[in-house]
């Protein structure tokens, strides 16, 4: 993607996650080290009144972190600021979702791409929310 | 009870943190992300500081009772796999607030992380909320 062709109010391309499995909760608590039991343990999440496990909300933002550097490329994300608004259950489908507010160039043949940024679940609520700047380059 | 506000500005100790190229893997796969970049653990993933734990002077929190409120990375350039990066975490404030499920803490946490040569490479801003 350059940053000519985009201009605000722009939507960038979606990135679709699958379904939040458990395996995938004990996978980011060991590659994380945030061993919270209500992330991973039936029993703690439903001593807090939980029905079940919820996700870490640093999953959901570092799903917003692939989405970005599917855009702009692993070296590209420059900042990613978000709020956790809400939980994520299991069997939750994911979509980071982005819109350009705006485009400023830089150095180099390339601009810092600003843009609104947030996880949804598949009722469409913004789970995780908030902004973006990527580096793309020109053409 | 009154929040101890004398503990903003408090800062962790200088900590060392050696980015394994299999520990960018292994975030990388939790994720689901299929990037030939963090499988050969060549730059690491935006988020990826988030496995820099460095303890706080005077925060000994309950993690049943904490809600992670919001987060922030900001980057002078990527991580990449054979860094040595150097993490100082500090207070930046806390404060109390009536919300709607009682009374909350807010702590705000801010790190920076400087690279071999003394450059900084991130900064980050963890709001955690208490309850």
């Amino acid at each position: 993607m350059f940053y000519n062709e985009l201009k605000p109010g722009d939507a960038v391309p979606a990135l679709v996650k699958e379904p939040i499995q458990k395996v995938q909760l004990i996978k980011y608590a060991g590659a994380s080290g945030d061993y919270n039991l209500i992330h991973t343990d039936v029993e703690t999440a439903r001593s807090v009144g939980l029905p079940d496990v919820i996700a870490h909300g640093m999953l959901s933002m570092a799903f917003l972190g692939q989405f970005l550097s599917e855009l702009a490329g692993a070296e590209g994300v420059k900042r990613l600021k978000v709020k956790f608004a809400a939980m994520v259950h299991l069997q939750d489908v994911i979509t980071c979702k982005g819109t350009v507010k705006q485009v400023t160039p830089a150095d180099g043949n390339r601009a810092v791409v600003t843009l609104d940024v947030w996880a949804e679940n598949q009722k469409g609520e913004q789970v995780t929310a908030g902004e973006a700047e990527v580096y793309l380059p020109g053409h | 009870m009154a929040v101890d506000r004398s503990i903003i500005g408090l800062s962790s100790e200088a900590t060392v943190n050696e980015v394994e190229r299999g520990a960018i893997r292994k975030f990388a796969e939790a994720i689901g992300d299929p990037s030939p970049v963090y499988a050969r653990g060549d730059v690491a993933p935006p988020t990826f500081p988030t496995t820099f734990r460095t303890k706080l002077p005077g925060v000994d929190l309950d993690p049943k009772r904490i809600l992670h409120g919001g987060e922030e990375f900001a980057y002078e350039r990527p991580i990449r796999g054979g860094d040595r990066i150097t993490v100082v975490r500090r207070i930046a404030d806390v404060y109390e607030r009536e919300g709607k499920v009682g009374h909350m803490t807010f702590y705000i946490f801010e790190s920076e992380g400087t690279d071999e040569q003394g450059q900084l490479v991130y900064k980050s801003r963890s709001t955690v909320i208490y309850r």
